[in-house]
């Protein structure tokens, strides 16, 4: 069965969606991404969604629901690279994703996620990697 | 009613055409005498002559009968170029319609002299009456689509025109939104919006509603979908230019626009554009002006 790979870089997770999601594959993403970031502790999660072209109420819904799972685990989430017909579908389903960090691009999602780290009050406080 | 018998209209027309035309010809030039400014008169002489001659053509060949068949496609492809043209040149729909429709009476003088009997004249009549009132229709039904059209594309050039997404600085873009915000506008808006953000790779977007002349709750809530969709491409928005009426009224409505951040000016919400940015506008040292250097 097809998944979506999920990539460990430092302490971050990469998710990479360059496939149409069905609703299969995104609970399993779901799973998969949960369970990685439990094993793995990892702080951050880049989801870049750039080759995605079609969006459905459910499908909208499953980036939220995974937003806030991995906040719930305490890996902040960044969804990158959304088309506009994308973004434009989401706001008029009403599902703006409201709790979701966003950025241009994944090296913007990067910067995001490197500032977030390097945030006092952290521990390490440390770089990305 | 239908005529029967055969029409002797295709004999009379081709005997009596030089005439027919000239008291056409006559009685347009007549009743366009305030229109002489729209339609020269060779022009008018040319179309009337190449109609007529066209209109003796189908009547002998395509069947008087059927002035939709495949017989009067010249004809009627000449009354299209005709109505258009005239719908370009500003002529009203009666107007255009009465090139056809005054076609009746010089054809009726010739009838009545041609055909001396009663019962026989007026069938013909009744005939030339069908396929003239189908050509009118056609002419104005043609004048409609053209005007149609103008409007509709006048409409899409507006669209355009109002929507310019201009760009600021490396990273910022503006919005200077001008007129109404109606749904198909605000489509319009977010989509040319998101466009540049992605060209652009810009993470701050001004939407200026300085030229907006009025924020009710529907409009408000066109702005914040938009703000969100960009919000999603991770470009942040800003809101300037809101008129103390319009704050007033934003407040009345109880619109919440606390996720957005707002400004007065365009001015100000450009300071904060380059403060997140992290650039500074400073004063360096006057440059001279062109012409007083090396006085």
């Amino acid at each position: 069965m097809e998944r979506i790979p999920i990539l460990k870089m430092g302490a971050c997770l990469l998710v990479s969606i360059q496939v149409d999601m069905h609703d299969r594959l995104a609970l399993q993403l779901q799973d998969d991404l949960t369970t990685r970031i439990a094993d793995t502790g990892a702080r951050g999660v880049l989801i870049d969604i750039s080759s995605l072209e079609v969006v459905d109420s459910f499908i909208g819904r499953m980036l939220a629901n995974i937003a806030a799972m991995s906040r719930v685990l305490d890996a902040e989430t960044v969804v990158v690279g959304m088309q506009p017909a994308v973004a434009i579908t989401l706001v008029e389903l009403g599902l703006p994703l409201t709790g979701v960090r966003t950025a241009l691009d994944v090296e913007g999602g990067m910067e995001l996620l490197s500032a977030s780290f390097a945030a006092p009050g952290l521990e390490d406080g440390g770089g990305l990697l | 009613m239908k005529p029967s018998g055969t029409s002797r209209l295709p004999d009379i027309l081709r005997a009596h055409e030089r005439e027919i035309l000239d008291e056409w010809i006559a009685l347009q030039l007549d009743s366009l005498s305030t229109r002489r400014d729209l339609i020269s008169e060779s022009e008018l002489l040319r179309q009337s002559r190449d109609f007529l001659s066209a209109f003796a053509e189908a009547a002998a060949t395509g069947g008087l009968d059927r002035p939709s068949g495949p017989g009067w496609a010249t004809v009627r492809e000449l009354l299209d170029r005709l109505s258009e043209a005239r719908a370009l040149q500003g002529f009203s729909p009666a107007e255009t319609a009465t090139f056809v429709f005054s076609l009746k009476q010089p054809l009726f003088t010739t009838l009545r002299r041609t055909i001396p009997d009663a019962a026989a004249l007026a069938e013909e009549a009744w005939r030339v009456t069908l396929v003239l009132d189908a050509l009118g229709l056609h002419t104005t039904e043609t004048y409609q689509r053209r005007r149609d059209e103008i409007i509709a594309r006048q409409q899409q050039e507006m669209l355009e025109l109002s929507t310019p997404v201009v760009t600021l600085w490396d990273g910022i873009l503006a919005l200077p939104l001008i007129g109404t915000l109606d749904s198909a506008r605000t489509q319009v808006v977010m989509e040319s919006l998101l466009q540049r953000i992605v060209a652009t790779g810009s993470r701050i977007a001004i939407l200026d509603i300085t030229g907006v002349p009025m924020v009710d709750t529907l409009v408000a809530q066109h702005l914040l979908k938009t703000v969100a969709a960009a919000r999603l491409m991770g470009a942040d928005c800003i809101i300037s230019g809101i008129r103390p009426q319009i704050a007033q009224t934003i407040v009345h409505l109880g619109v919440d626009l606390n996720s957005v951040t707002t400004k007065a000016t365009l001015a100000d919400a450009f300071r904060v554009a380059l403060q997140r940015s992290g650039l500074a506008v400073t004063r360096g040292a006057a440059a001279p002006a062109p012409g007083s250097a090396g006085a």
